[in-house]
Order: structure tokens, then C-alpha cells, then sequence
């Protein structure tokens, strides 16, 4: 055996040699280091997009691909939330009721085929979404122009009598049901921003669901970039668009965006030189990283909360003392150092976005809690039914777990934690099949009905079983008005009442960790986390 | 033997047939729906135009015969959480990724596993022996999700050698840390499966009778134990392949590779009936494939079973 060893050994040992040294030569340029070249962008984007038409889907992974893709009215700025550049349209100006705009567009715009960008393709978008045989699933987006809610609730069939038309090629006007005078910031949603009617005619009828018009090779858009590649669950890839109106401010040849589902996987991605950019951290690698790479690690604040969703048909949670008495024991400021990495405690429901600042309602007051929860008549927790408190994103765990903890320890109470898979976790919602649920809310535009609309009756996303009469009545008043001090005063009001009745418990606001390269330029903090890609630069 | 082939046949078809009726009605019994599991819910007057666009407004039974009709056709239909897009294309491209990992995975386990089984039979109760099961009851234990992303730390992150992420299928070196995560455990039981084989075949008779007659060490080894010695790897072998095809899922998140597996699983969360029967049905196609050719070279292998 011994004699064996000693012939076979040497002979391992020079493979294993030869193997490194093969190895070692190998070494070459990393992808980031090739794509800085080549002037390529490297993305994470965390999933698949859902689809490339951006009037079927209503995610944030697809805003990121779509916003490279097509461009709204009004373009979204590299640093300030509030500026609104020229987009598609070049200028615009509204009536003092800030009810009807006029929209002037880009006479250079154009598709990413050459023909232009006209006001009858931004008609032909919203025509389209609000369909109701398209069924578009984020219609209600352009539910602010008049008569598009009750044309896409099939109940007028005339087109005409929406608030959207275009006066001549190059001038587009808007009817609104209400004034909205973020207007210019919510045309940045994909929602507002426009088809090509020459393409999507050429594979079907407008109202057709899917045809190949948003697929490669035929997909044209009015973005900074056109689509070159798709491969599911690979990469998407776009190239700079030539025809794009202010094409010679594009510093990026391409964006690569990959769906990268696994967290860790991506942070291993970006560590090993294949990402720019990643689209999330794990919250468990903050500190690592805070502490062996501070200069990659971006900590920005989002235009999101997350909170427990209470459902009010329970019995005792149906008692607003009870809900009061359970947000009280919640010490926000410990969750928010110790689990939520980054994130900051909540004050109310509405993160702060431009002027609008909510009114701060919550609280940490164990004592307070306690005799809210005896005037229920569960003093000292006795009799305080066991429920459960759903869960369906793992890393929304350990902050539940410690809630669960802090209601044991303040109220003596017992909450039991379930995970549940997605698709199970909202089927119970939506059914008010629940007691209470981990949950969270992004916006979509930076002013508070984004926040506040989801809680009256009847809206899909609402799900507690609460809704108040005053409290939309409040919401209604505030839409009437033009005046931004006089909506956002009614707007605290309105979320004085929920805060106060408290279907749901407000935790945290939330915060973006990701990690970025140091040689991306032009990426700032931003509220909604929509970067312009055509502002963005590699300076290696 | 024609007859049992043609049994074989038919019996595959009624397997296949079970199936797809039975995981039909499982995804039916899935809570949720494809366009209820919306992070934003989707106005209850729109959700219902979708469901009646794809017929899931429709009764079970009718969309039951109509999958059916579609499989039998070979179009599983559209996707419905990839909107618009069919499955057949969906298919065609990620069923390429899962195959060319799979060969390259079981190529790494042969190559490994059965030389390390035939070296620790060959050389029973030594260090050899030890030191091979040892390694290989590591293989058994270590899960990939534990190897995967140690592999792609030491040689992405650190050393800067492979590839820590993603799949090209022009770079082989983006190949090589998932192949060898995904082979290595099969490579565990295979040498496992090799070393018992072997060792029941070196204690027949005929070994002792060629041994008796002075047959040389290694031309015993192949031209005498190693045929019989295979067979219960060879067993494993057929239905391993089909299963690293399917079972990549793990590896494929670890990697951020754009296989099946990974369709599968996200199709089965929002309950994308016509992509998790398409994939179900192809795997189940592939079992019942490998399990007849290993059959198959099982009769080749032991002319006992011919007999029979």
C-alpha cells in the first residue's frame, strides 16, 4: 500500500500542478471589466419580467427594463425627485384648475424604427389600457382622466368622451376628472406612456391581449434603448437607440439586466466582477458589507412601508382599542437597528415625499397599551384569542418574530407566525381569511393617494375589512382641490383617521441596500428608485 | 421481447395519461390563481376579462379536455405568468441549459463515481477504501445549496477563476462550477453503488476460478468484474440523468442559470398550469425514456436477465 502511495502521490501532485497553473492562466478581464469596454451596464433586476408590453404588467422588476425601453410625457430627472425634464413632450401647461393640459411634443421624436412619435399613438396607448376587452391590469392608473374609470368599467363605449385627445400630431390634450397637479410626475409611470399604434396594428387589432408586436425582433419603443436580446431567466439586453430624440446624451452603449431571483447568488455575482449594480442585498450582508466594502454599499430611502395587516371582521381585532393597544407595543426604533438593516421607523402610514409629511401617530407606550387592551376587557391579556400572523417573504421572519415577542412581553398575548407560498398568502387576504399578515406597500408616484387610496371600500388591495366614510370623504375633498397646502393639509387629516383606527400597524419605511460600482456616474439617491438610464455614465 | 417492448410502450402512455391527470387536478386545488397572486391586486372586473380570455372562467372539465386536447397536439398552450409567450418556447430554450448541465453532471459523476467505487472494492477495508466511502458519504451530506455557493466563493469571488454566476453556452468555463455542484453528489452514490457491486462480484466463484488460473490483475478487473459490478450503478444511472434534468432547481438558483427548473418553480407558484404541465409531462417523458434504456442495458449487461 505504502509502495503504491509513493509511485501514485508525485504523480497527483503534478497533475493537480499542472491543473492550477491551467487555472492561473485563465485569469482574464472580469465581465464588468469587458463591459466597461465596451460601455455596457450590468443590471440585477431580481426576476423575470412578466411581459416587455408595458400595458400588461404592473411590477417594479418590469418598470426597470421598460423605462430603457419607452419614454412618458415627462422624463424622470438623474438627481432631484421633483424635476420634471422634457420627455416625449417638450413642454406643457395646464388651466388654472389644473383639470386640462396641453402636452407639446418632441417634433424629433421618434419610434425606434424612425417614424415618429405622435399625440395619436399616446391616444392610441390609453385607448388601448382602458379597453375593457384588453383587460389591462394597471388600467386604473388612468382612471385621473375624465371618464376613463366608467369607459373601462364598460360603462360608456365611446372612446370620445374619455378625457385624452390629440389636437394635432405633435399637441396632445388631457381632460382630468379632478386636478392633479403632480400630473407631470405620474406620466412617468409606465402606464402614460405611449404604443407604437403602426406596430401593434401590424400583429393584431388593438384590443388584442398578446400579439408577437412586444417580442423581439418587432418590439419599437421611443426609450434611450431598443431591445437586441431575451432570454428567460438569462439576461434581457438593450443597445442604445439612435433614433431616440436626445440620443446624443446617451453615455451607455447597452444595459444587460439579469434576473437573478436569488439574493445571495447576485451579491456573489457583483463581489466576483459579473454586475455593476445589484438589485438588493440581503439584510443579513449589510453589516459585512458596511464594514469590509463601504464604498459599494448604497443605503437610500424607498418610497415604501412595510406594516401588519390587521382583518377587522375578527372578533376582539375588530376593536379599534385592541389595534391601538397592539401598535403601541411595537418598539419600531429596535426593530428598525436591529433587523431591518437600514430601514427607519415608521411615524405613520405615508413615508415623507416633497412636502407632504403625515402627522406622527405612533408610538411606543407599553404602559398605555396595557390599559387600552384591559378596556377591551382582555386585561392583562386573559381571554386574548391566539392568532396567526402570516408570512411569505423569509426575510420578513425575524422582524416577526420579534413583534410576536413584544406583544408576548408587554400585553401577554400569544400570536402564532405561519409561513405561507404567495399564491396562498394573498388568496387569504383577498378573502379575509386571515387574522393578521407581515405585509408592505411600494408607490408608484411621489404624492400621498398612492398610500392613502387603498384603504377605502371595496379596493382590491385594502383587504382588513375596514373602511371609513369620513375617512374617504376626506380623501374625496382633498382631490378637489388644486392648491398643494390646501390637499396635503386634508391628506394629513385623512391619514390621522387611519392612523387612528389602525387597520394596519405601520413598521418601517423603507430603505434600498444594494451595492453599487464605483465607476457608475449619474446614479443618484432617488425616492421611487427610477435612475434614467440615459443619465447614466461608466467612468472606470 | 418485442411483446414486452411494445408492453413497455403502452404502459408508458397510460403512466403519462395518470400523470397529467392527476398534477391537473393538483394545480386545480392550488389556492390563489395565476392572476389573483398579483402584488397589486388586479381589479376584480379585469381579472375576470383575463380569466375568460385564457378559459379559466370556464368549468374544470372543459379546461381539463382542452389541456388535453392542446398536450395531445403538442402545444401545452400559453404561459400565463409569462405573459403571451408559449410554452413550447419556453421550453425550447431553457430544456437545452437543464441538458447540456445534466450530461455534463453525470459525465462528472461517471468519470468520478465509478473509478472511486472499482478502486475502494478493489482495494477493500484499506485506507483507500475508507478514504473513498468517506468522501463519498461527504458528497451524500453536503447538500448542493451548501457546495454550490462554496465552489462559487472560492473560484468567482476569491481566486477570479470561473465564472460565479450565469450560464453561456459558448464559455464551458461557465459550465464547470455548476456541473461539478450538481455531479458530485451523484457521484457520492454512484461510487457507492459501484464499491457494493463489485465486491458481490468479487466473491463469486468464476473470480476465484480466473484467479486460480493466473489472470492478471487488471485484465480480471475489466474483462471479468467490472460488467457484473456495474449493474446496480447502471440502474441508478438511467433515472439519476432524468432526475438531474428535473432536480436542477437548486443548482440553477445558486447559479442564476435559465434552466427548467426554475420555470417550474415559478410556474407552480402562481399556478401556470399550461407551463407546469408542459414541464411535467417532458419530465415524465424522460423517466419513463431512461428507466427503458437502462432496462435495456441491464439485459446487456447481465445475461441472467436474458435468460429469464
Amino acid at each position: 500500500m505504502a509502495v503504491m502511495l509513493r509511485s501514485v502521490m508525485p504523480r497527483c501532485l503534478l497533475m493537480i500542478s499542472l491543473a492550477c497553473c491551467w487555472l492561473g492562466s485563465c485569469q482574464k478581464e472580469t465581465q464588468v471589466e469587458r463591459a466597461n469596454r465596451e460601455g455596457i451596464l450590468l443590471v440585477g433586476n431580481s426576476a423575470e419580467p412578466k411581459a416587455l408590453d408595458h400595458q400588461l404588467v404592473t411590477g417594479v422588476v418590469e418598470s426597470k427594463i421598460i423605462t430603457s425601453l419607452f419614454e412618458g410625457l415627462v422624463a424622470a430627472d438623474s438627481a432631484q425627485d421633483d424635476a420634471t425634464p422634457p420627455g416625449a413632450a417638450i413642454s406643457w401647461e395646464h388651466n388654472d384648475a389644473m383639470t386640462e393640459w396641453i402636452f407639446h411634443l418632441q417634433p424629433e421624436g421618434k419610434w425606434s424604427d424612425g417614424a415618429p412619435v405622435t399625440a395619436q399613438d399616446f391616444v392610441f396607448a390609453y385607448n388601448r389600457l382602458l379597453h375593457p376587452d384588453f383587460a389591462g391590469p394597471y388600467a386604473e392608473m388612468l382612471y385621473f382622466l375624465e371618464n376613463a374609470e366608467a369607459f373601462n368599467k364598460g360603462k360608456i363605449a365611446d372612446f370620445s368622451q374619455v378625457g385624452v385627445k390629440a389636437v394635432d400630431d405633435f399637441t396632445l390634450q388631457l381632460k382630468l376628472r379632478e386636478p392633479v397637479p403632480y400630473l407631470p410626475s405620474l406620466t412617468r409611470h409606465y402606464t402614460w406612456f405611449p404604443v407604437p399604434r403602426h406596430v401593434v396594428l401590424q400583429y393584431g387589432k388593438m384590443t388584442d391581449r398578446f400579439t408577437k408586436w412586444s417580442v423581439l425582433p418587432n418590439l419599437v419603443g421611443n426609450g434611450p434603448f431598443k431591445l437586441i436580446k431575451w432570454r428567460f431567466h438569462d439576461f434581457i439586453e438593450v443597445q442604445r437607440n439612435h433614433n431616440y430624440w436626445n440620443s446624443s446624451k446617451v453615455a451607455l452603449n447597452g444595459i444587460r439586466f439579469y434576473p437573478i431571483e436569488n439574493p445571495y447568488t447576485e451579491t456573489r455575482a457583483f463581489l466576483s466582477g459579473q454586475l455593476h449594480t445589484t438589485y438588493q442585498l440581503p439584510s443579513d450582508l449589510i453589516r459585512t458589507m458596511k464594514k469590509n466594502e463601504p464604498d459599494l454599499l448604497r443605503q437610500e430611502p424607498y418610497v415604501g412601508t412595510t406594516f401588519i395587516r390587521i382583518n377587522t371582521t375578527r372578533p376582539a381585532l375588530s376593536d379599534p382599542r385592541v389595534r391601538q393597544a397592539l401598535s403601541l407595543t411595537l418598539d419600531r426604533d429596535q426593530i428598525c437597528e436591529h433587523i431591518m438593516e437600514g430601514f427607519f421607523p415608521a411615524h405613520s402610514l405615508t413615508p415623507k415625499m416633497g412636502s407632504y409629511q403625515p402627522e406622527p401617530k405612533l408610538a411606543f407606550d407599553p404602559e398605555k397599551a396595557r390599559a387600552l387592551l384591559a378596556e377591551a376587557g382582555f386585561s392583562n391579556g386573559q381571554g386574548f384569542p391566539v392568532f396567526s400572523m402570516l408570512i411569505a417573504r423569509p426575510s420578513a421572519r425575524a422582524s416577526a418574530e420579534a413583534i410576536q415577542a413584544m406583544w408576548n412581553k408587554h400585553l401577554n398575548i400569544r400570536v402564532n407566525l405561519q409561513n405561507m407560498d404567495w399564491g396562498s398568502y394573498v388568496s387569504a387576504q383577498q378573502s379575509l381569511n386571515f387574522d393578521m399578515a407581515s405585509a408592505g406597500w411600494i408607490g408608484d408616484y411621489l404624492d400621498p393617494t398612492t398610500f392613502l387610496n387603498m384603504w377605502t371600500k371595496g379596493n382590491g388591495n385594502n383587504n382588513t375589512g375596514w373602511s371609513d366614510p369620513q375617512y374617504e370623504k376626506l380623501l374625496r375633498d382633498a382631490a378637489m382641490k388644486s392648491d398643494p397646502a390646501e390637499r396635503f393639509a386634508l391628506f394629513r387629516e385623512a391619514e390621522a383617521t387611519l392612523m387612528d383606527a389602525q387597520p394596519i400597524l405601520p413598521i418601517s419605511y423603507q430603505c434600498r441596500n444594494y451595492l453599487l460600482r464605483p465607476e457608475v456616474k449619474g446614479w443618484h439617491p432617488l425616492l421611487l428608485d427610477n435612475h434614467p438610464w440615459e443619465a447614466i455614465r461608466l467612468e472606470p | 421481447m418485442l411483446a414486452n417492448l411494445i408492453g413497455r410502450f403502452f404502459q408508458g402512455i397510460l403512466v403519462l395519461f395518470v400523470l397529467f391527470t392527476v398534477t391537473f387536478f393538483l394545480i386545480k386545488a392550488l389556492p390563489g390563481g395565476p392572476f389573483k397572486s398579483a402584488e397589486k391586486a388586479i381589479p376584480k372586473h379585469i381579472r375576470e376579462k383575463i380569466e375568460a380570455y385564457y378559459g379559466l372562467d370556464q368549468p374544470v372539465q372543459v379546461q381539463y379536455f382542452r389541456q388535453l386536447k392542446n398536450l395531445l397536439h403538442g402545444d401545452p398552450g400559453l404561459s400565463l405568468r409569462l405573459e403571451g409567450r408559449e410554452v413550447t418556447e419556453i421550453i425550447s430554450q431553457a430544456f437545452p441549459v437543464s441538458l447540456r448541465l445534466g450530461l455534463a453532471a453525470m459525465a462528472i459523476a461517471i468519470c468520478v463515481g465509478i473509478p472511486l467505487g472499482v478502486i475502494a472494492a478493489w482495494k477493500k477495508n484499506t485506507l483507500l477504501d475508507y478514504s473513498a466511502m468517506a468522501l463519498a458519504m461527504i458528497g451524500i451530506c453536503i447538500p448542493a445549496f451548501v457546495i454550490g455557493p462554496l465552489l462559487a466563493d472560492q473560484f468567482g469571488r476569491r481566486m477570479n477563476l470561473l465564472p460565479a454566476m450565469g450560464w453561456d453556452p459558448t464559455d464551458p468555463t461557465s459550465w464547470v462550477l455548476p456541473a461539478v455542484t450538481l455531479g458530485l453528489a451523484t457521484a457520492a452514490y454512484l461510487s457507492r453503488l459501484t464499491r457494493a457491486g463489485m465486491l458481490e462480484i468479487l466473491s463469486q466463484d468464476y473470480i476465484r476460478t480466473a484467479k486460480a488460473k493466473g489472470v492478471g490483475s487488471f485484465r480480471m478487473l475489466v474483462r471479468h468484474c467490472l460488467r457484473g459490478g456495474l449493474i446496480p450503478a447502471v440502474a441508478f444511472i438511467g433515472p439519476a440523468f432524468a432526475g438531474i434534468i428535473s432536480g436542477s432547481v437548486v443548482i440553477e438558483s445558486v447559479f442564476a442559470m435559465p434552466g427548467l427548473g426554475m420555470h417550474f418553480i415559478k410556474a407552480i407558484e402562481v399556478g401556470d398550469s399550461p407551463v407546469i404541465l408542459g414541464i411535467v409531462m417532458l419530465y415524465g417523458t424522460l423517466i419513463i425514456i431512461a428507466n427503458f434504456l437502462t432496462d435495456l442495458l441491464g439485459l446487456w449487461l447481465n445475461p441472467r436477465l436474458r435468460k429469464s
